[in-house]
């Protein structure tokens, strides 16, 4: 099929079937559709087929080698969320060590992200060394950072002799440094006798003053890898979106007599807001599906499940105990995580976009 | 077709016959005979009928075959007979002497083997050979090489893929290997834990059971009947073993002992505390663990369970015959918290691997490990190290062993199935082991050139009762082994709760089964 200059040219004198047909818009329209038509397929059975399906299986039986296709109902749900069977125990450590990474790794990594941009932005000497020494953790997976991190962090003890940052604060005299690191079981918790787990307890939220609200001192670590892999992406994406500022905008706040920290309080960092967004959202969503760099470095269950993570838990329950619906059904909630925050992001821009 | 079920009742046959003198031999034969005569082919002649004039049985064209192919590689004006039943008057052949065909026919181990097809085709096989296991560390590195050494010596032409994934008990390697498998992906071999652990690859469905490699090669009557009764899964062989580990074995470095004053190993616990608090005031630590990967908490757990009872009851665990509720299994729960007071801080930074290294750098004294540390004490040139069994063990044998199973999938089941031959032979194990660090799985190995503890180790293991471990695949099903009892000993050391951990374990016994 080709548009020749006759059915062009026919346009006018035929009915308005024919002329649908042939017109130009009609057959460009179809020409994208069809070249779209692969990959929306392949997103469908890749993508969106597989989360049906997940989704299917984590209400089955199939909780062992051989496949069954049992209807459950929400079983394998309860099991992870309900009671103090190990499984349950496990997945609320799960959650409070993710909470309590995606906190940390994101502020950190906009925090510092920023302040190196700002830094960069100062137009200092050697400007592009700087910057590609700050990018370049970024280029190497989560898998050697783990285990560089991981040789960098295994703390050692008095008797077998420090290792890492242990070794090196105690030869430079600063003994007190030394920490457990991603060993460390220790979690913060609000402590029920201290005031302010009597406040809470007083307005009926007294469960949160427990560990399972706490914080895992362990994922201090995985959020120092983590965030030395990332923070110089953040930096490049902060250092674009303050080159995309015009001059004239500081140079007006600045002739209205700004100081330079209101320069960047009532300008700058408004103005990077759109850049805050995105840089969030992605950092969230690597923090929230986690598994390569917690995988090889710490292995996760160690120091009692100290820096386990969801996705960690999903691969062992399905994989190594062979329990395909309970891993499934983590998955699930790993899903859901994630698209309670990617949601509302994809319909602030796709309004930003239609105004 | 017709000709091929003649073909197939005719080697039947052969083998049918052969029974009782075919040795395991992986090297391809057919090459080392010479002709005594050649032989041109007539109209209406057949292979039965020359094999009769010559030998006096019309079955005896086996040699004759084997040797016109192998003349036929150097020699171009001898046939190449592809298929025994027809051959093509002038067709120039080989016939060797009557002794050659005999030995010849006394190895044979019928056309439908792979070592049958080497030696009828005076070619080894070709292609690759995917071995997949966990095996990378020193010692078990050693002995796998030496296996692929003889591998690659009989059968030059294949080219051997060693797909192995660091992790001890196969931590990160079973996984990965599960997902592969259901993907449709699969090596030719991999390495499984005898017993239970096969339940993880849905026998019969993304594993298919070996028992022809045990017919073919008579294993049956090599593997005592333990281990025997440990490989059998619902009424299959599912892997050729290797070896045979102990897993209930306490190392200790002997200059330390002899520097804090400790004369002989521990036997029980009250001892080894003892011994721990001297050395601990001699300022040497006491106990190297590592507990990154989880498996170590859970093999040191299960060796302390096996000793706080008899061998039977330890075993009735897994089979619904002991109760968890047990006041023993309390008694372990409270042993094993006083080890872990006296275990390097940093454990849970370091693997097995690691923990066996404190101890040859002689710097901690005791650990608890599988005998696969002395494998690393070998290939580390250490051995100034002594052993006991782990305290309250002692008659018991807690065991496991690594087989090389054949996935339903794999690329080439010929070459597959001669690495199967490989494995179950003798010359294999003795060399495979002295690596490794275990003993074989076959009764018939010579130890007068393994090491004192291997020797101790192969006396043991016809002395002590047997029992199979669940850390390492051997006793319960994976989802028991791996998730319900391992997450509650893995939470247990870190929160020291006994009467929480022996609920979850009670649960887990539940879960899988067995209410209690």
């Amino acid at each position: 099929m080709s548009t020749s200059p006759q059915a062009i040219g026919s346009y006018t004198e035929t009915a308005l079937p024919k002329k649908r047909w042939l017109s130009r818009q009609n057959w460009e329209r179809i020409v994208s559709i069809l070249i779209l038509l692969p990959s929306i397929i392949a997103l469908g059975i890749f993508v969106y087929a597989f989360i049906a399906w997940t989704g299917f299986i984590s209400l089955t039986a199939w909780n062992s080698a051989a496949p069954d296709f049992t209807f459950v109902g929400l079983q394998n749900y309860a099991r992870i969320f309900i009671g103090s069977g190990t499984d349950a125990i496990r997945f609320r450590y799960d959650i409070r060590n993710e909470v309590g990474f995606l906190i940390l790794f994101v502020g950190g990594s906009v925090i510092f992200g920023f302040l190196l941009a700002t830094l960069l932005d100062r137009k200092i000497r050697g400007e592009s060394v700087f910057r590609s020494i700050f990018l370049f953790p970024m280029a190497i997976s989560f898998v050697v950072t783990g285990v560089a991190w991981r040789w960098v962090l295994t703390p050692g003890t008095q008797e077998t002799g420090w290792v890492g940052i242990n070794l090196l604060v105690t030869n430079l005299g600063l003994g007190g440094l030394r920490s457990g690191w991603f060993t460390d079981p220790t979690i913060l918790f609000i402590r029920p006798d201290t005031a302010l787990g009597q406040f809470l307890h007083s307005i009926g939220l007294g469960f949160i003053a427990a560990p399972d609200f706490g914080y895992a001192v362990a994922m201090s670590s995985i959020v120092l890898a983590a965030g030395w892999q990332m923070v110089g992406y953040t930096m490049a994406l902060y250092l674009a979106g303050i080159r995309s500022i015009p001059d004239e905008l500081r140079e007006a706040a600045r002739i209205d007599g700004a100081t330079e920290w209101q320069v960047y309080r009532h300008v700058i960092i408004p103005l990077l807001r759109p850049v805050t967004l995105t840089v969030i959202i992605i950092l969230a969503h690597i923090a929230l599906k986690i598994f390569d760099l917690v995988y090889s470095m710490t292995g996760g269950v160690s120091a009692g499940f100290a820096t386990d993570v969801p996705a960690l838990n999903m691969w062992k329950t399905t994989f190594d105990a062979t329990k395909f619906a309970q891993g499934a059904s983590i998955a699930i909630i790993l899903l859901l995580m994630v698209g309670v925050l990617i949601i509302p992001y994809l319909i602030w821009q796709t309004r930003s976009e239609a105004s | 077709m017709k000709h091929k079920w003649i073909y197939a009742l005719l080697a039947i046959a052969l083998l049918v016959a052969m029974v009782p003198t075919a040795p395991a031999s992986a090297a391809p034969a057919g090459a080392a005979m010479a002709c005594a005569k050649d032989y041109t082919v007539n109209a209406g002649d057949t292979l039965s009928a020359i094999a009769e004039k010559e030998y006096g049985s019309i079955t005896a064209y086996w040699p004759i075959m084997a040797a016109t192919n192998a003349k036929h590689l150097t020699d171009a004006s001898y046939a190449k007979i592809e298929n025994p039943d027809l051959i093509e008057p002038g067709w120039k052949l080989c016939i060797p002497s009557t002794t050659d065909a005999e030995a010849f026919l006394k190895a044979f181990p019928g056309r439908d083997t792979p070592t049958g097809v080497a030696m009828l085709f005076g070619e080894g096989a070709k292609g690759q050979l995917i071995v997949a296991s966990w095996w990378t560390n020193g010692g078990e590195f050693a002995g796998l090489n030496e296996m692929f050494k003889m591998f690659k010596e009989a059968n030059p032409d294949v080219e051997i893929v060693n797909a192995a994934i660091a992790g001890g008990a196969g931590t990160n390697f079973k996984g990965q290997l599960l997902s592969q498998l259901l993907g449709g992906v699969a090596p030719d071999t991999f390495q499984l834990h005898a017993g239970w652990e096969a339940d993880t690859y849905d026998p019969g469905v993304l594993i298919t059971n070996v028992d022809d490699a045990y017919a073919r090669n008579k294993l049956e009557s090599v593997f005592p009947p333990t281990l025997l009764s440990m490989l059998k899964f619902k009424d299959h062989y599912w892997g050729v073993p290797v070896n045979i580990h102990r897993s209930n074995v306490l190392w200790y470095n002997k200059a330390l002992f002899e520097k804090a004053g400790i004369t002989a190993p521990p036997t029980t616990w009250d001892e080894f505390f003892a011994a721990a608090d001297k050395l601990k005031a001699a300022g040497i630590a006491p106990v190297a663990l590592g507990g990154k990967d989880g498996f170590e908490l859970q093999h040191t757990f299960e060796t302390i369970l096996a000793g706080s009872m008899t061998a039977e009851e330890y075993a009735g665990l897994w089979t619904g015959k002991t109760s968890w509720n047990s006041p023993k299994v309390t008694a372990a729960l409270e042993t094993f918290k006083k080890y872990l007071s006296y275990a390097n801080e940093d454990h849970a930074a370091l693997t097995w691997a690691a923990a066996t290294q404190l101890l040859i750098d002689g710097k901690a004294a005791m650990n608890i490990m599988g005998d696969w540390a002395n494998g690393q004490f070998i290939s580390g040139n250490f051995t100034d190290y002594g052993w006991a069994p782990v305290p309250g063990t002692k008659g018991t044998f807690v065991a496991l062993s690594d087989s090389f199973a054949l996935p339903t999938k794999a690329p080439d089941p010929v070459n597959a199935n001669l690495w199967l031959d490989l494995a179950g032979s003798k010359a294999a194990q003795e060399a495979f082991n002295k690596q490794k660090g275990s003993i074989c799985a076959r009764t018939d190995c010579d130890y007068s050139s393994f090491n004192a503890y291997l020797q101790s180790a192969a006396k043991d293991w016809t002395a002590d009762s047997i029992v199979p471990s669940v850390t390492h695949g051997a006793a319960a099903k994976p989802s028991w082994a791996t998730k319900g009892y391992a997450d509650a000993v893995n939470l247990f050391a870190t929160s020291g709760d006994v009467a929480a951990a022996q609920a979850a374990l009670v649960a887990a016994a539940a879960d899988a089964g067995y209410p209690q």
